[in-house]
């Protein structure tokens, strides 16, 4: 073992690009939120905060909420969605089913921004689709520049997210498990709402976790489809640093964002915990 | 009902593959499109594939997001296998603390990563431009590297390392001739996430870059609100029947492995009834 130890030093140039690029950025970050460079130099303040949680006008406050509401409703979507996917595609055999999974893979591979922008060219007014209803005498549907079509955009790049984790999770699931809840008098429906869902619940959650982040973060997918009333966080935040030049103001946005991460994905590693001690246990 | 239910599951499949290539297929149909409209369909051309090599604005994004995705990745795998092998000799409290900060930039926003790496160029003074990208391309891309190296490291057995320093190997020569290709399969994954993941990164470049080095991300999107020009469907097009036939022939191996399994498991079954 000791002499193991000695090769650790190979972590050492590691450890100053990490010293230099994750934890200094994130501590300048913190300064930038807490202080204000005035004629004397940095002095410390919590304007940007308060301005932020102005109760009288909560506008930012607001983008925050609608934020995080459209991204739970993109999450929900995709796993109303994409667990039936994951589903189907784990009772495939194993051959064919490696195939398709690279399938759901590929699409990531193409740049977001073209994929998103192929979306408007469908979705728009005069776009391909409404093209099509039009031809067979259908209303034409008008979801461009709404809060529709900012979760319709979510749900679009994040599904694989979702789908893959709950596969990958379902694949392992030990199949004479399956089978003794037949054995015993299970149906399919009782199976899958007893024996199978359950064991599924860590790929959901990481599915969730892998879709809302991202989904709550992002801030070019709504500045396309949704136009320019349906701002959300992260397209407040960019402003600050691209056109206002209002740093500390964006640095706060961004640590109360980097905060709202932490304790979401704290609260999903501690579930996670919890299943596993609990199934232990029982 | 079986019948049913299989023809239902069919056609979800379908639908669901219908929404994720919808956009895909119609990039490839109009990068065809003699017309220059996206909304109309002008006959068959060619055009602008020919216009895309004569485009010196997108080739020269083309040429900066391949420099600096083959130098970030490369960069980033050579540190973060270093930094795998070193963190995981360390330590039990050294290590977690290490991966922890590796995990930073993974878990948290894209957005966030970008920001606070332009305030520390702009707080240390180094110029926003090639150097500054690359330099955060290689940032988000150890931890990934790290991250796909570490479970190959902790499969392997460790005493064979021990062995071959007891057959009077130098650490080095025994990280180089045993360690590395046990571990090879995790350091090429890792690289080549790397390399995509600097290909389709957009967020952290367009906050770290400077005026006039753009990658074919910051390129597309300054130019989806100018409106898009079809070249750039040239290119996408191309990008994907590259990556569509690479990732085939890395998928056909593990296929053809799983298909032997398949047999392997079809023949002990046989094996099972006639005994």
């Amino acid at each position: 073992m000791r002499k193991s130890r000695r090769i650790s030093f190979l972590a050492l140039p590691y450890g100053v690009y990490a010293m230099i690029f994750i934890l200094a950025p994130i501590l300048l970050i913190l300064f930038y939120s807490l202080f204000y460079q005035g004629s004397k130099g940095f002095a410390f303040t919590l304007d940007h905060f308060i301005k932020f949680f102005n109760f009288r006008e909560p506008v930012y406050m607001q983008v925050l909420l609608r934020s995080v509401k459209t991204a739970l409703i993109s999450t929900v979507i995709c796993l109303i969605f994409g667990y039936p996917m994951a589903f189907i595609l784990s009772r495939m055999r194993p051959s064919v089913r490696n195939m398709v999974s690279f399938l759901f893979v590929l699409p990531m591979w193409m740049n977001f921004l073209l994929r998103t922008y192929a979306w408007m060219t469908l979705l728009e007014n005069t776009g391909v689709i409404n093209t099509l209803l039009a031809s067979i005498g259908l209303p034409p549907v008008n979801i461009m520049y709404t809060e529709g079509a900012v979760i319709f955009g979510n749900v679009y790049n994040f599904l694989p997210f979702m789908i893959l984790p709950i596969y990958n999770v379902l694949i392992k699931i030990d199949k004479s498990l399956i089978e003794a809840a037949g054995d015993l008098g299970a149906n399919f429906v009782k199976t899958f709402i007893r024996v199978i869902f359950p064991l599924s619940l860590p790929g959901v959650t990481s599915g969730i976790t892998m879709t809302f982040m991202p989904a709550v973060t992002t801030f070019i997918i709504s500045k396309l489809l949704g136009g320019g009333q349906n701002a959300q966080i992260g397209d407040l935040i960019e402003k600050q640093f691209k056109s206002v030049g209002d740093w500390g103001f964006g640095s706060a946005m961004s640590v109360i964002l980097m905060i709202m991460i932490l304790i979401a994905a704290g609260f999903m590693n501690s579930y996670e915990k919890e299943k596993s001690a609990g199934g232990v246990l029982l | 009902m079986k019948r049913f239910l299989k023809a239902l599951k069919g056609t979800y499949s379908a639908l669901i593959f219908l929404f994720l290539y919808a956009p895909i297929a119609v990039l490839i149909v109009f990068s065809f499109n003699e017309s220059k409209s996206r909304g109309a369909w002008g006959g068959f051309s060619l055009k602008w594939y020919e216009a895309l090599l004569r485009n010196s604005e997108i080739m020269q994004s083309l040429f900066n997001t391949l420099l600096i995705a083959v130098l970030a990745s490369l960069i980033a795998t050579v540190i973060g296998t270093a930094a795998a092998i070193g963190i995981n000799n360390m330590r039990k409290g050294m290590q977690n603390l290490l991966m922890n900060i590796s995990y930073l930039p993974v878990l948290s926003a894209d957005i966030v990563t970008g920001v606070s790496l332009l305030i520390l160029y702009m707080f240390i003074g180094i110029p926003l431009g090639r150097v500054s990208l690359l330099l955060s391309h290689i940032t988000f891309n150890i931890p990934y590297v790290i991250l796909s190296v570490m479970p190959k490291l902790k499969q392997m057995n460790r005493y064979t390392y021990e062995a071959a320093l007891d057959l009077g190997c130098t650490p080095m020569q025994a990280i180089w001739k045993v360690v590395l290709p046990e571990i090879m399969p995790g350091v090429v994954t890792g690289a080549i996430l790397a390399f995509t993941l600097s290909i389709d990164d957009f967020v952290i470049s367009f906050f770290t870059t400077g005026a006039g080095v753009n990658t074919l991300s910051i390129t597309i999107y300054s130019m989806v609100r100018r409106g898009i020009k079809p070249e750039i469907n040239a290119l996408s097009s191309i990008m994907f029947v590259v990556v569509l036939l690479l990732l085939f022939v890395v998928n056909i191996r593990s296929t053809r492995d799983a298909i032997k399994q398949e047999r392997q498991a079809h023949s002990n079954r046989s094996l099972r009834s006639v005994r």
